[in-house]
């Protein structure tokens, strides 16, 4: 779903970040783990940090919980300076990746272990803790120790022990990775859906790109301690800035060429596609730049060789290999020149087999010239 | 022969050749005879004879007090170390400090208590403190006895998740609290290792003890050492089986309540 404009604040110069990250740098001996990363996030997003392992994603994340302090920058939640806060004193909770449940207290007394300093009356303290179990609907399980839990239980008493304490922000440092396929899909609309209950702030940190498109209201690509583009999911699928982005999220073809302007428009000259590429995008500022056309599998149409293909790129080519992944096909299409290029076709209609000749083509719409 | 029955046959071969001894004490502890080593008929008088002797049963209630005192005092000084070698990261001089905690257990006992011997006696020279009984005692023996329970400590420190301290610090707690309500609780039992590890070489601690006790801070083993010099007397024979009663009933204890808990779980 794309999100109407009162869903994305990021969008509306006058909105105020709730939480504002400034030119963080953290080193570690002299790798830059985290390097000059800047963020606005709003109240109420689901925002996600998406990179490799090793992007210091986790590092920022760590650095908002108040593990870890940077060295250069500064983050504000609600106008109040973090830096000055410990962890203990940060109005931000944190659910772990291995959970960190405490294995000698029972579940209960791991939801209510954060409400014991608040110095909370003890009938209060103990509906905090039956709502927060309600909320997650584990409402049986007060009394249980988390060595007799299953996984996607373990996983519910983290979340709702660190949403029992009412925090501004909640992180999330890979909240699905522990669990199993079928379980991960259920739990991420589950955690949706208390997102929006809670209407918590939550950041994400995922190496999954599936996981963050599917969960965020926006997602930061990082990359060597970077980021590299902010966007909506679907923003970040479409039109990635650069080569990385688009090959980190998704699988994508890239017709490498020159870009100049036509009688027809904007066109890539690409010698692996053996002729000129229609693009629809205005290519004035990459006009005789090298660029790459990035053109998603499922974008680009495939057809028996005598059929008429509509599409404003056409070309003939060889089917090499084909993938069945059930929902759709999977194709390697050898262009005239040996270039592979790939298309992902719906499961129905013909299906192609390997040495068949077929025409594939996509629209002037489908691609995006990226020069970085 | 099989490889299974010449496993058995050694496993029985190293268990006779340890426990041998200490059956032959038992044994020989309810002997009637005067002479350790010939067995005349079955008595108990010799326990009797030992209950009468104030001598060794002032010298079992001041081992006692040592080993609890410097079992006590080794476990919280060597839980700060092993916590502090396993938590705060590379601070300066760690590699210094561990190797100071780790040469205590390589030098030679002997050693230690003539350094520790000089060290209380100028020290008394020069401040009139400490008088050589029972705190000279515990003090040498915690000295010794701290690296073992930091190591232990440590070990176990290490293995803990490191997030399940940062997650309570996260839902608020201040470092101290942090320790006491997580950390403390989940190495508990290697605190209780080190406690009894600590406590048992305190009891059979001869060599140090010699040097720095004073007259009236006689310990078990001093006495027993003293008295095998004068000639063995059954009575020692009835001292060791009480010992070894005592060891194995917390031995068993200790067993059970394992076996329960991993039943209970």
């Amino acid at each position: 779903m794309i999100p109407a404009p009162q869903d994305s604040p990021w969008a509306d110069a006058a909105a105020v970040p709730q939480l504002r990250i400034r030119n963080v740098v953290k080193s570690f001996d002299s790798f830059a783990a985290v390097d000059d990363v800047s963020l606005d996030i709003f109240r109420g997003e689901f925002f996600s940090l998406l990179g490799a392992s090793g992007c210091g994603k986790t590092t920022l994340l760590r650095m908002l919980a108040g593990f870890e302090f940077p060295d250069r920058g500064a983050v504000e939640l609600d106008g109040i300076d973090l830096l000055k806060l410990q962890p203990y004193e940060r109005p931000v909770n944190m659910m772990f990746q291995s959970y960190a449940l405490f294995p000698h207290m029972s579940v209960a007394q791991n939801i209510g272990f954060g409400l014991r300093s608040e110095g909370l009356s003890r009938d209060h303290l103990e509906e905090r803790v039956a709502n927060a179990l309600k909320l997650v609907q584990l409402s049986g399980f007060a009394q249980r120790k988390p060595n007799q839990l299953s996984g996607g239980q373990k996983q519910r008493v983290a979340l709702a022990r660190a949403l029992v304490k009412r925090p501004k922000v909640l992180l999330l440092d890979e909240p699905l990775s522990a669990l199993d396929k079928k379980l991960r899909e259920a739990t991420q609309f589950e955690l949706i859906n208390i997102q929006k209950q809670v209407g918590v702030t939550f950041i994400m940190v995922t190496h999954d790109q599936e996981e963050a498109m599917a969960m965020s209201t926006r997602i930061a690509v990082m990359d060597k301690g970077r980021v590299v583009q902010v966007g909506a999911p679907h923003e970040i699928y479409e039109y990635p800035h650069s080569r990385f982005v688009a090959t980190f999220i998704g699988s994508i073809n890239l017709f490498e060429g020159m870009a100049a302007h036509g009688p027809d428009g904007w066109r890539v000259d690409c010698a692996h596609w053996g002729g000129p590429l229609r693009v629809a995008q205005d290519l004035a500022a990459l006009d005789h730049h090298q660029v790459a056309l990035g053109v998603r599998p499922e974008k680009i149409r495939i057809a028996p060789p005598d059929e008429h293909l509509a599409a404003d790129n056409f070309s003939d080519g060889v089917v090499r290999e084909v993938a069945y992944l059930g929902e759709s096909m999977l194709y390697r299409v050898a262009l005239p020149s040996g270039f592979l290029v790939r298309v992902a076709a719906p499961n129905v209609g013909t299906r192609f087999s390997p040495g068949q000749t077929v025409r594939i083509g996509f629209d002037a719409g489908a691609g995006v010239a990226l020069d970085k | 022969m099989s490889a299974g029955k010449i496993v058995k046959g050694m496993s029985a071969l190293a268990l006779i050749f340890l426990y041998a001894p200490i059956l032959w004490i038992v044994v020989y502890s309810f002997n009637e005879s005067q002479l350790v080593t010939v067995w005349s008929r079955f008595s108990t008088k010799w326990y009797a004879a030992l209950l009468q002797d104030e001598q060794i049963l002032r010298a079992a209630r001041i081992s006692l007090e040592v080993a609890l005192l410097s079992a006590t005092g080794a476990t919280v000084l060597g839980t700060m170390v092993g916590y502090a070698l396993a938590r705060f990261g590379r601070f300066p001089g760690r590699t210094l400090f561990s190797g100071l905690v780790i040469a205590i257990l390589a030098i030679p006992e002997i050693i230690m208590a003539i350094s520790m011997l000089l060290l209380f006696v100028a020290l008394e020279s020069a401040t009139g403190w400490p008088h050589r009984d029972v705190q000279t005692i515990v003090m040498a023996h915690i000295t010794f006895s701290t690296a073992f329970v930091a190591v232990v400590v440590q070990t176990r420190v290490s293995e803990l998740d490191v997030s399940l301290e940062e997650a309570a610090a996260d839902l608020g707690a201040r470092p101290l609290r942090v320790f006491f309500l997580v950390t403390l609780p989940l190495i508990a039992p290697a605190l209780l290792s080190g406690w009894l590890l600590a406590f048992s070489l305190s009891l059979d601690d001869l060599v140090i003890t010699s040097f720095v006790s004073g007259p009236s801070s006689t310990t078990l083993p001093m006495v027993v050492f003293s008295k095998v010099r004068l000639g063995l007397n059954p009575e020692i024979n009835a001292l060791g089986t009480l010992i070894i009663l005592i060891v194995s009933l917390v031995a068993a204890l200790s067993l059970l309540r394992t076996m329960f808990r991993r039943r209970g779980a």
